[in-house]
């Protein structure tokens, strides 16, 4: 598109305007501190804890998201039901969901006097104040993120070829897994994506469910918190990394399911 | 044999059809868009379930409301031709035309795979995305992915629509021979009567949900039930073998004897195809080959059949003919069955078609 004028301006100037509001910040964190300080305060033993901790709870999280919504998502996008759109709005419920108010809610089902305590107490599974509260936090915020994704890509399949698998043999099962899931690859990896992200930065909600204990439950951004008051420039290099760690998992997803291995795909 | 009834209503539609078509023979179901073609094929497929109806291929029932049985479409193995070929995008042609054979090795199902391309002569774009693919070559595959699964029943959903008119006559030809080679029974559904004429061993007209009028062809476009069928059916198709002639003209010799000339430009194995009402009838007798017409084909009248305000006559030459004239005419010309007559019409009017 050729953009002339007072009007091509304008755009180039609110591109502007967004680029340097959204990547200022996150260069700042590179640039206020020189690297050798960054790598030095890295050393300190609760940095790694809660790098480690990050990476495992958002895995975990992801890992979960995936394996119960992806044939979740399947079923959203390609039958229609009574009360489906109340099921999608329930399901999307969390994302405009303050952090606290996701943490008061999850307590208020799954914590010791919550309506499911004792059923969550009898499966011995110790969630409050415990690793396992993390990745149930992590995974309640960031499900929405992957199931949104994966409706719209399962729904933008053309149904001819979930028809034409059907009629070449393939069962229901056999159509989901060998056409589906591939033909949804690039929408599935988007909201894979964007579900880790979520999932990486999450605050709030871990906080109030799971609390903020050293190796335990204090995942990255709890750390950050934490020590932005007394030690900035080990805050700063924490931070530093959470940026490139995302950054990295956002651009791997990106590769992995982009044009170079889904070429023809899109026609 | 395949046998069909169904009853079902989609949305507007009420369809309502009961045919049947026998081992290697294609039965061609032509109507407009909407008329209930595709949801047919559906029903026929395992796709979509009828509200009360029955289909019974090679002696198997697929589906029978009155007892129950519903086959799922994996188990009535139907070669389903879609109407954009549905080829899996992700997957490469040789990969497509495998995906039926998941129960064989990797090496045969390959083997199997070129085979199937190979006679579609698609042997070398194996390896092809189907993005990559022209028309002509998406529909190649997907015929041959059709017939990987060896099925007992061929449906084909406008399997020359998405071709340019180029590549269509050629592609026609070659499923015809498929058709007829395959010895299951195949059901084609399309919006163009003449592809129906040209694939169909017997041709169906469908118009809201109700197959109207069923015969050949050229019964159909003798004696059309309804002015729907006359109007339908358009033009009037013959076979010839065309050659240049004097002045940029085209001889045809028409199959079974006579011959005709045409402005369109051909060589070879031809369609010709006029409408109806270019066509004018004389008594054999009185024939005037003074008029600007160039083409004159005798014949005899087989039938008169009132369509509105008009007649359509059928007649019997050396291939089945029909013209349509005025009740006045008619009147006028004492037409009757058994009428000998001399059927004329322009060689502008002469569209010709390469098989």
């Amino acid at each position: 598109m050729r953009t002339s004028g007072w009007f091509g301006a304008l755009l180039v100037a609110a591109l502007a305007v967004t680029l340097v509001f959204l990547a200022l910040p996150v260069l700042a964190i590179f640039l206020h501190t020189s690297p050798g300080q960054l790598v030095e305060s890295l050393g300190d033993g609760s940095s790694t804890d809660a790098l480690r901790l990050s990476i495992e709870c958002s895995a975990a999280a992801v890992l979960i998201i995936v394996v119960v919504g992806t044939p979740a998502a399947y079923l959203l996008a390609t039958r229609s039901f009574r009360g489906r759109s109340l099921v999608v709005t329930v399901i999307e419920l969390p994302l405009v969901l303050p952090p606290a108010v996701a943490g008061i809610g999850l307590l208020a089902s799954l914590g010791p006097s919550g309506i499911l305590g004792d059923f969550v107490k009898s499966t011995g599974l110790q969630l409050v104040f415990a690793t396992a509260g993390v990745i149930v936090a992590l995974t309640f915020v960031s499900a929405p993120f992957y199931l949104r994704q994966a409706q719209a890509a399962f729904g933008a399949l053309d149904p001819s070829w979930l028809d034409a698998s059907r009629t070449l043999g393939a069962g229901e099962a056999r159509t989901w897994l060998r056409v589906a899931i591939p033909t949804a690859r690039q929408g599935l990896a988007a909201g894979l994506a964007l579900a880790l992200g979520r999932a990486l930065g999450e605050f709030g909600a871990t906080l109030m469910f799971a609390g903020s204990f050293r190796g335990v439950t204090q995942t990255t951004p709890l750390a950050i918190y934490q020590d932005f008051s007394t030690d900035f420039t080990g805050a700063l290099a924490l931070s530093a990394v959470l940026v490139a760690v995302s950054a990295a998992i956002l651009m791997g997803v990106k590769l992995l399911s982009g044009p170079a291995l889904f070429a023809s795909a899109s026609s | 044999m395949l046998r069909v009834e169904a009853k079902t209503r989609l949305g507007a539609l009420d369809l309502d059809v009961a045919l049947s078509a026998g081992g290697g023979r294609c039965l061609a179901l032509a109507g407009p868009s909407g008329a209930g073609k595709s949801s047919l094929l559906r029903v026929i497929a395992g796709l979509l379930r009828p509200s009360s109806g029955r289909v019974e291929c090679g002696g198997s029932v697929w589906l029978d409301t009155t007892t129950g049985v519903n086959l799922p479409p994996e188990e009535r193995r139907c070669g389903y031709v879609f109407q954009d070929y549905a080829l899996f995008p992700h997957l490469s042609a040789w990969r497509n035309v495998a995906y039926p054979l998941h129960h064989l090795s990797r090496a045969d199902r390959r083997r199997q795979a070129l085979a199937l391309l190979d006679r579609f002569e698609v042997a070398e774009l194996a390896d092809a995305r189907p993005a990559t693919l022209s028309g002509g070559e998406r529909q190649r595959v997907a015929l041959a992915r059709a017939l990987a699964l060896e099925p007992r029943a061929l449906l084909l959903d406008e399997p020359l629509s998405a071709l340019d008119t180029r590549t269509r006559a050629n592609a026609g030809r070659e499923l015809g021979a498929v058709l007829r080679a395959s010895g299951v029974p195949a059901l084609l559904v399309t919006h163009d009567f003449t592809e129906a004429a040209l694939l169909g061993d017997e041709v169906g007209v469908i118009d809201q949900g109700r197959v109207v009028q069923q015969g050949t062809a050229a019964e159909l476009a003798a004696s059309p039930a309804s002015a729907f069928v006359a109007d339908f059916t358009g033009a009037v198709v013959l076979t010839g073998h065309a050659a240049p002639a004097a002045d940029g003209l085209t001889r045809i010799e028409l199959d079974g004897g006579g011959a005709v000339t045409s402005t369109d430009t051909a060589s070879g194995p031809v369609a010709v195809s006029v409408f109806p009402w270019e066509i004018s009838l004389e008594p054999a007798a009185q024939a005037d080959f003074t008029s600007s017409a160039r083409n004159h084909v005798h014949a005899e009248v087989l039938s008169l059949t009132p369509v509105g305000n008009r007649v359509r006559v059928g007649l019997a030459g050396p291939q089945p003919l029909s013209a349509e004239i005025t009740a006045a005419a008619q009147h006028a010309l004492e037409l009757r069955p058994g009428a000998r007559v001399t059927a004329t019409w322009k060689a502008a009017a002469t569209r010709l078609i390469a098989i």
